[in-house]
């Protein structure tokens, strides 16, 4: 695996410059993604903060070859091209001679976990060769603070607002990464940009396995969560010391917890700094603090429970 | 009386108010820009009125659900724009098939694929007409204000449950976007239509009645039971391979549009009496245009404005009777000339048809219309 200092060393593959909100969690997930795979990369993205945001003519942050489609199909895309490169690569008709090129495709929750399941399950079945990076900041944040099926529970959107009616988001968020997991793919692994080794080091493997691959990555948004900019990172830990978002990786079927925190942080550390989950605060919302810390405690009891096991 | 109270509302709103005004107590749809505002407020404001608000995990299952509600018998409706509307074209074509009452709410922003979320274009009129496969009815209305955009949203709701069909709303993105005074209706100060119950004895209930145009709904669980499907299907819903009832319905469903027309058609004429030169657009080109055509009739020019408020089905007639009195028409429209192919026919040769297209993100302006007419006079 690559040191800090070989990273430092490999050159920069997505520029600065971009139009990426300050604090965004997007940048330093894909920038390391792109270091992991020490090679020729094409990518791929769906529509979404990091499409608009890096992409405005006459700037691109992109220095591989990059397509942008449509909202629903980042992984069909990444499909076609990888298929058209193996199949030119078969027959020796490959421009720029025989080599071996990365392909990665990156999706935000809501291209992911909703619009694009369908395009992501294709392709995890088929078996293209190729990692799919879901940058998960818990909504549409993009046209606004949305609800997706991936916004924590109870998180105020604009479309779940907390009010008389709904105390924000009524639903559990889905887990996607369980749900790629159940494709019986080579690796699949959940983490976060706060912990650049645990993101580089799934990354490398990832890229160097053949077969789909995926990665779940929190990434924190403060015009979403309505936090300060300069929290992103910590809040991206606090994520995972809560056990909210636990750093783990499924490897020919057989689940590894990457980071049990020594001392388990309440749900409410990460909480509270969040302006989305503001009303839960309130006294009368206490019962919902409560059940929300239980599920978080049972979810990562399932998890230990998997732990070594085949699944 | 007290005085009733003006408020500040943006297009998208406005679009809310008319929608909660007819009685929609469904929406279903996704985020887009630059429609997302309509998806917003109904879900703040549909739980007050005991009306379901549901986030769907794509655009296709925005207008899905959308059907769903309304075949359950609430008054449905999903909002969208560009992408989702070429996602929600075969789910369209299903609402027509299956006469399903629906409101589609296209705000117009500039394309092909992803094109410009944020810029204004008026260039899915022809998507509206032709987007789904098959041939089929369609109603679309063209609001050009805010307040236009209430009471065209409450006209849409009316012409889907009278006619027993998806209606359209379409506006581009200046005017979902825009800000102007506006005043809510009183109730009852608009008309509201419901669609025909089914009265008759279940037994005897059939979905798509052949002695009717338009045949009375139940909603699901009134305990008539009947079959929906998006294949051709006889009067009881089921499917058949009859190519007489196959046709009779293809016909039948243009039909209770296409005989009703005159009353779904709605024009506004702008100093048209005197006119030796016409405007014919809509949305936020018609407020370019209706400046316009101020500033030339200052200097006594004598152009008028055609304006449609209902653009599908075409308002042929009207465009007919103007080529015959004036030297040209000309068509703005922020697109590269949809409209102005339906002008053409109409004017059937009679009088000069212009194309000013804008395809750029911006409006197009009045200055760029006085310009163009000026050519005729």
């Amino acid at each position: 695996m690559a040191t800090l200092k070989d990273l430092s060393r490999q050159q920069e593959l997505f520029s600065g410059g971009h139009r990426l909100c300050a604090g965004c969690g997007i940048p330093p997930i894909v920038r390391l993604v792109l270091r992991a795979a020490n090679g020729p990369v094409v990518a791929t993205t769906a529509t979404g903060c990091l499409e608009v945001g890096t992409t405005i003519y006459p700037y691109t942050a992109w220095r591989v070859p990059w397509i942008h489609s449509a909202f629903e199909n980042a992984a069909a895309t990444i499909s076609g091209a990888e298929s058209a490169y193996k199949a030119l690569r078969k027959r020796g008709a490959l421009p720029g001679g025989d080599r071996e090129i990365k392909f990665v495709a990156f999706g935000g929750d809501g291209g992911t976990y909703d619009i694009g399941l369908q395009a992501l399950s294709g392709a995890l079945e088929r078996g293209h060769n190729f990692l799919y990076i879901c940058y998960d900041n818990g909504a549409y944040m993009n046209t606004g603070i949305q609800r997706s099926s991936a916004t924590p529970f109870y998180s105020s959107t604009t479309t779940s607002p907390a009010g008389q009616v709904i105390p924000g988001k009524k639903q559990w968020r889905k887990d996607l990464t369980r749900i790629v997991v159940a494709h019986d793919i080579p690796y699949a692994a959940q983490t976060s940009p706060h912990n650049w080794s645990d993101l580089s080091k799934k990354a490398e493997k990832a890229l160097k396995i053949q077969g789909p691959t995926f990665m779940n990555v929190m990434s924190p948004c403060p015009l979403g969560w309505y936090t300060k900019s300069e929290d992103s990172i910590k809040l991206a830990k606090l994520s995972v010391d809560t056990c909210y978002w636990p750093l783990y990786e499924v490897e020919n079927g057989v689940l590894k917890i990457n980071y049990k925190p020594r001392e388990k942080k309440p749900l409410v550390e990460w909480l509270k700094p969040q302006g989305r989950f503001k009303h839960l605060f309130k006294p009368e919302n206490a019962g919902l603090l409560e059940e929300f810390q239980d599920r978080v405690d049972a979810e990562w009891q399932r998890l230990l429970d998997l732990e070594g096991k085949r699944l | 009386m007290a005085q009733k109270k003006k408020r500040l509302l943006q297009g998208n709103e406005a679009c809310v108010e008319g929608a909660l005004y007819a009685g929609c107590r469904f929406y279903s749809g996704y985020p887009i820009t630059p429609s997302t505002e309509v998806a917003e407020g109904m879900s703040v404001r549909l739980p007050k009125v005991g009306g379901k608000f549901i986030q769907m995990e794509d655009e296709i299952g925005g207008i899905a659900a959308a059907i769903g509600g309304s075949l359950a018998g609430l008054k449905s409706m999903t909002a969208t724009s560009g992408p989702g509307f070429s996602l929600k074209q075969e789910c369209i074509g299903y609402a027509c098939i299956a006469e399903v009452p629906l409101v589609i709410v296209d705000v117009m922003r500039g394309g092909p694929a992803t094109g410009y979320p944020t810029g204004p274009s008026q260039s899915d009129i022809m998507a509206a007409k032709w987007g789904t496969h098959g041939d089929h009815p369609v109603i679309a209305v063209t609001p050009s204000s805010v307040p236009e955009i209430l009471t065209e949203t409450v006209r849409a709701f009316n012409l889907a449950e009278k006619y027993r069909t998806p209606v359209m709303v379409l506006y581009d993105e200046i005017v979902g976007h825009m800000r102007e005074p506006l005043t809510i209706p009183e109730p009852g100060e608009l008309e509201v239509v419901d669609r025909e119950k089914a009265t008759c004895k279940p037994e005897e209930y059939f979905p798509y009645d052949d002695r009717h145009l338009v045949a009375p709904l139940a909603p699901f669980g009134s305990g008539y039971r009947f079959h929906v499907t998006g294949l051709n299907h006889k009067q009881d819903g089921f499917p058949t391979n009859d190519p007489k009832v196959i046709d009779r319905n293809n016909r039948r469903i243009i039909e209770k549009v296409e005989t009703d027309k005159e009353r779904i058609w709605k024009n506004e004429e702008t100093a048209l009496d005197d006119a030796e030169v016409a405007i014919f657009t809509i949305g936020s080109t018609a407020r370019s245009a209706r400046f316009a055509v101020n500033e030339l009739r200052k200097s006594g020019l004598k152009v008028g404005l055609l304006r449609p408020l209902t653009i599908w089905p075409f308002p042929d007639a009207a465009v007919a009777e103007l080529s015959k009195r004036v030297n040209a028409i000309v068509v703005p429209e922020l697109n590269l000339g949809q409209m102005v192919h339906e002008v053409e026919r109409c004017a059937r040769g009679n009088c000069e048809v212009e194309a000013l297209t804008r395809v750029d993100g911006e409006p197009i302006t009045p200055a760029q219309i006085m310009h163009a007419v000026r050519k005729y006079l």
